[in-house]
């Protein structure tokens, strides 16, 4: 569905801010693999989430979608086949149109736009019933500015845009970092819903390791524009994922997945040493493993930071 | 007195077309289009030379149009394709036209009296005893075609951004990495948004030479921000809700903005400084928001109450 072939990336080049943002990275999505993104901050998921979408050219590489090669395709020819949420609620909508005008937009996304009405009535009834399923009251309110709605619903009303067009692949980049705790749940739940009723592959960066680990099939962590790690497997459950990346490692190693599992274990026991108290195999993993994967730690370290977040929260709370 | 406003009026219809050509870059666009001050003119210019050399009022008008959006496109293509800023590709195109229009006219001023314009088709109005008596005769063809012309750009407008390009064109100013996002090419929306406004601005210019029988190459200066005043006085007058309304707002604003002018000359102000007060006049009307928060405390005091200041400087 997705190919990603050997794509460097590097901003300010020849300058004192050169910024490497991609460094070789190789990423292949299947049909309806739904993967989650992680790293911290400057690890290159927006970057390769833009390259993908066209909104940045690539120095080298190539990208495919469903086949297609879209390397030098611009950002709006590339739209047809893409949904996409941003990070920022106000990114994603226009905000001095009606909702229902925002939805006549996505819903003809990649096609040709003539003088036809850009909005017709049959059209309304679809966008109330789709409305209807964000179970925001947002289907009696298509003649409201979406300036008018607040971030979360906008955030929600992106997403049923993303979507309104079967997108061949969903985008989304950070699409809850904005909300608080009780919307970002929420917009989550819905993100699940409709990506599970339509089966759409999905490429996820999001910023919280739980999220990351409960949601999708696979997970991908990022650091200083490599791809470290590629963890594929059923959605785990939430409560262990300690165990989760025991049976990972117990699996023979793909080819293109290198230091998974062994990688994979230190990554946790040292991120769980204190949120997951019964990590006595980890430590021990732990210790084994010193040194010989230094170079990915200081990775997990941004990663535990956020999650340090999470437990404390609760606890200051 | 009623001489006097009527003519106001006349100006304002004329304007008015200029007022949506600004309105379409400045709101919908979100841009200020400073070619408008090159178009005017080139206008005016394009629809003196035809009609002198013996064209159709309505072809030269039409050629005028075309002229203008050739202009918008210029500006599009410096801002699109080359990637200079919007303001700086308005600037060029604008220097650009001060030479282009003087070869189109030939000298400064081009006379266009005695000559068939398109009033012309409406001179038997002039010539009716109620209109001739009151002392009006000569403006009513213009106010009559104004009253045909200005209603048929709103409506032709109105529907156009409705449809689905019109509705591109809205998003693409409104939000532009959204717009990319659906599939909208931008940069080609830009330049068609840019395209119209000039077009609708020369033919402005078109109109106004031959209402004022001569086509002057000075006559573009200052006139975006006479587009400007238009606009913001409709807006913060006559309300903004709903497009349509927007858009007679506009014709409204460019009349207002015209019996104020015919108001304050006939107060006495020298005709010199008209532009100073205008600049003045738009000046403060962009500064309104600003200037109403740092009112509102001392309205607020005044008043006693929170409820009426509210009402009173909404506006």
């Amino acid at each position: 569905m997705l190919a990603v072939n050997g794509v460097f990336k590097t901003f300010n080049r020849g300058t004192v801010n050169e910024k490497t943002a991609l460094h070789n990275v190789n990423l292949h999505l299947k049909e309806g693999d739904f993967v989650t993104l992680i790293g911290g901050n400057g690890a290159g998921k927006s970057t390769l989430l833009n390259c993908i979408a066209g909104l940045h050219e690539v120095d080298s590489g190539s990208i495919l979608i469903d086949g297609k090669d879209v390397t030098k395709l611009p950002e709006h020819k590339r739209a047809g086949i893409l949904g996409r949420v941003f990070q920022d609620p106000m990114e994603g909508t226009a905000a001095n149109m009606w909702l229902e005008e925002n939805m006549a937009l996505a819903f003809r996304r990649g096609q040709r736009r003539t003088l036809k009405w850009g909005i017709s009535g049959k059209e309304r009834e679809l966008y109330r019933t789709l409305l209807s399923r964000l179970e925001l009251g947002l289907e009696n309110r298509l003649n409201v500015k979406v300036g008018m709605l607040s971030g979360g619903q906008r955030q929600a009303v992106t997403l049923l845009m993303a979507i309104l067009k079967r997108p061949k692949l969903l985008l989304l980049d950070e699409h809850t970092a904005a909300l608080d705790p009780k919307t970002a749940a929420k917009v989550l739940a819905l993100t699940e819903k409709f990506i599970g009723q339509e089966k759409l592959t999905t490429l996820m960066v999001i910023h919280n390791m739980r999220d990351a680990i409960r949601f999708g099939n696979r997970l991908i962590m990022m650091h200083e524009g490599r791809i470290l790690l590629d963890i594929e497997g059923e959605a785990p459950s939430k409560s262990s994922p300690l165990r989760t990346c025991y049976s990972v490692s117990g699996r023979p190693a793909e080819p293109n997945l290198p230091m998974t599992a062994s990688f994979c274990l230190e990554f946790f026991s040292r991120k769980t040493a204190g949120l997951f108290p019964s990590g006595g195999a980890g430590q021990k993993d732990d210790n084994q493993g010193k040194g010989k994967y230094c170079l990915p730690l200081p990775a997990c370290a941004a990663m535990f930071h956020q999650s340090d977040c999470d437990k404390a929260a609760p606890a200051g709370g | 007195m009623l001489q006097i406003l009527l003519a106001a009026v006349m100006l304002g219809l004329l304007w008015a077309v200029m007022t949506i050509g600004v309105y379409l870059t400045f709101r919908i666009l979100g841009m200020a289009d400073l070619t408008v001050e090159g178009t005017i003119a080139m206008g005016a210019a394009i629809a003196a030379r035809a009609i002198i050399g013996g064209i159709n009022p309505y072809a030269a008008t039409l050629l005028a149009i075309l002229g203008g959006m050739a202009a918008g496109l210029v500006t599009g293509l410096l801002h699109t394709k080359l990637k200079i800023p919007a303001l700086l590709s308005g600037i060029l195109t604008m220097i650009a036209l001060y030479s282009i229009n003087l070869r189109i006219l030939g000298k400064a001023i081009l006379s266009l009296l005695r000559l068939e314009t398109v009033y012309t088709v409406f001179g038997g109005l002039s010539q009716i005893p109620f209109f001739a008596d009151a002392g009006i005769g000569h403006l009513v063809p213009v106010i009559a075609l104004g009253l045909l012309c200005v209603p048929a750009i709103i409506c032709i407008l109105y529907w156009f951004f409705r449809t689905e390009i019109g509705c591109a064109i809205r998003a693409t100013g409104d939000n532009p990495q959204m717009s990319r996002a659906q599939g909208i090419n931008t940069g080609n929306m830009i330049m068609l948004g840019l395209v119209i406004s000039n077009g609708l601005v020369a033919l402005s210019g078109a109109l106004i030479a031959q209402q004022q029988s001569f086509a002057d190459i000075q006559m573009g200066i200052g006139s975006i921000v006479i587009g400007l005043a238009s606009v913001i006085i409709g807006e913060v007058l006559f309300g903004k809700n709903s497009f349509f309304s927007r858009l007679v707002s506009l014709v409204l604003g460019a009349i207002t903005y015209r019996v104020i002018i015919a108001f304050v000359l006939e107060l006495g102000m020298p005709a010199n400084d008209l532009k100073l007060f205008t600049a003045i006049t738009v000046a403060l009307a962009l500064s309104l928001p600003e200037l109403k928060s740092y009112l509102r405390p001392v309205v607020t005091g005044l008043k006693g109450g929170a409820k009426n200041a509210r009402g009173k400087w909404s506006l």
